[in-house]
């Protein structure tokens, strides 16, 4: 892409264009070939602002593992555009957590291009004061990529009443014997838990904090740097909470 | 009753005529009630009569909006804390349905509740080995096993389970006074005899004080109360010895509503 996108762009439709504008022209795109048979774990923290573009291929039966915390600066985007060959396995499981007017945004295009490759994907997002939190996640299933197993789980958590999640999940299927299922929901802190823990003692911001925490556990499952992501993302919750 | 001023310095809770609206409608209307320390208290009452909007608003819910009335906890206004300054003033509301919490382990949740709770006292925090030693003991004593404490509270618990978890929790967090909301609802006999134990044992000490909020009277069976009063239409309608209980129960509330 060689000039600046605009609203019309679908994959650009939430974006801070203002903030986009001054990072513009972006840099290229990352490209990773995961070889047959290997597996890649990539761990991407996003704490100072801008664009990370990934292009990633999976070969036969390779698998990358992919976990994000999208946390930082004004306009902070994680954009992974990867395919899938025959039996390839490719996770992602992210967290985004914003305040003030942060604009944070993961966006996926997965394609599974031959048969058996599975996909799994875990957003969660906590959005608090003015920010935008967005997942815009395209799953194509290629003519003849039977067995394909894909999934989409996107949940937000909005703190505020003046924070905006967004999120899009789209399948865009070509073969018929597929398995695709997506699930998205978008909620506010259960009032109930908030006063039985503080019943318990603890203070709103400490009671948010842990329902927080909580919430955006699964993202950071498995991961070999889980513990050191859990403490980055607790210091970024107890600073919008 | 005969007070004293010995007596009254003892006075650990102190209603005076509270009304409180939940929703812009008046449930609790001129409720008066006093409990000093060493006093089980034991508040019986129809179905809406107020006896858990009692519990609520003594224990600071959001949305049950006192409108007139005062209440003081230990000489301090309760009312005027914070649900989190309540419980750390030692006020500790035992809830008729405990909150289901995915994600979130018991153990790590009573700890940062006590330590919370330690902080606002001015005390040091308990460490994580003198936590759990605490916990275990509290859990052996309600028979709940130590894997339970490790697991999301409340989370796929039965009924029993989690009154029995409200039970551990009272127990770690050791209050002054406890607001027991139905905590024999949902319990077969066993678990009630436990769980009457558990209120005995951790509570009915002479500076400590209960107030249980029951519908029936097998509980009382377990933890003798020192008084029973009845609720009816937002006010004590009448107040009097263990014997009020077996008059209820063999009576109904009936007669007392009007």
């Amino acid at each position: 892409m060689t000039n600046l996108p605009t609203r019309r762009d679908e994959a650009w439709r939430y974006a801070d264009l203002d903030a986009l504008a001054r990072l513009w022209p972006l840099p290229a795109a990352e490209q990773i070939i995961v070889p047959e048979g290997t597996t890649l774990s990539r761990v991407i923290v996003q704490d100072t602002g801008g664009v990370h573009q990934i292009n990633l291929i999976l070969e036969r039966g390779a698998q990358a593992l992919f976990y994000v915390l999208n946390c930082g600066g004004d306009y902070g985007r994680v954009d992974l555009s990867v395919t899938l060959k025959q039996g390839a396995h490719f996770s992602l499981q992210a967290a985004q957590i914003g305040g003030d007017s942060q604009t944070l945004e993961i966006v996926t295009t997965v394609t599974h291009a031959e048969p058996d490759a599975t996909s799994r994907q875990i957003v969660r997002s906590v959005l608090a004061g003015q920010a935008t939190g967005t997942y815009l996640g395209k799953v194509a299933v290629a003519k003849g990529a039977q067995h394909t197993d894909s999934e989409q789980s996107v949940k937000a958590m909005l703190l505020d009443r003046s924070a905006t999640a967004n999120a899009k999940p789209e399948l865009e299927i070509f073969a018929d014997d597929v398995t695709c299922a997506h699930g998205c929901a978008i909620g506010e802190l259960d009032a109930m838990a908030m006063f039985y823990l503080q019943c318990r003692g603890l203070t709103p911001a400490d009671a948010k904090t842990l329902l927080l925490q909580a919430f955006i556990a699964e993202a950071f499952e498995g991961a070999e740097q889980a513990d050191d992501l859990r403490q980055r993302a607790l210091a970024k919750l107890e600073s919008v909470v | 009753m005969i007070s004293t001023p010995a007596l009254q310095d003892l006075t650990m809770l102190s209603i005076t005529n509270l009304h409180a609206n939940v929703a812009d409608k008046p449930i609790l209307k001129g409720l008066s009630l006093s409990i000093n320390a060493g006093e089980i208290h034991a508040i019986m009452g129809p179905n809406g009569a107020g006896k858990s909007t009692l519990g609520y608003t003594l224990a600071g819910r959001p949305g049950y909006d006192v409108t007139d009335g005062s209440v003081t906890f230990l000489g301090e206004d309760l009312l005027a804390l914070a649900p989190h300054e309540r419980a750390a003033a030692g006020l500790f509301l035992g809830f008729q349905y405990p909150v289901e919490i995915p994600g979130v382990s018991n153990v790590q949740f009573l700890r940062e509740s006590l330590n919370a709770q330690r902080k606002l006292r001015g005390h040091d925090p308990l460490s994580g080995a003198d936590f759990l030693k605490l916990a275990r003991a509290q859990a052996d004593a309600m028979g709940m096993d130590m894997d339970m404490l490790k697991r999301p509270v409340n989370v796929g618990f039965s009924g029993g389970e989690k009154k029995r978890n409200e039970m551990v929790q009272m127990g770690i967090i050791d209050p002054k006074l406890a607001i027991l909301d139905e905590t024999d609802s949902g319990l077969d006999i066993d678990a009630l005899r436990v769980v009457g134990d558990g209120i005995n044992r951790i509570m009915r000490k002479p500076d400590k004080a209960v107030l249980l909020i029951t519908h029936y009277q097998r509980l009382l069976d377990y933890v003798q109360p020192d008084f029973v009063h009845v609720l009816a239409g937002g006010r004590i309608v009448r107040s009097g010895g263990p014997e009020l209980a077996l008059e209820l129960e063999r009576e109904g509330y009936k007669d007392l509503a009007a």
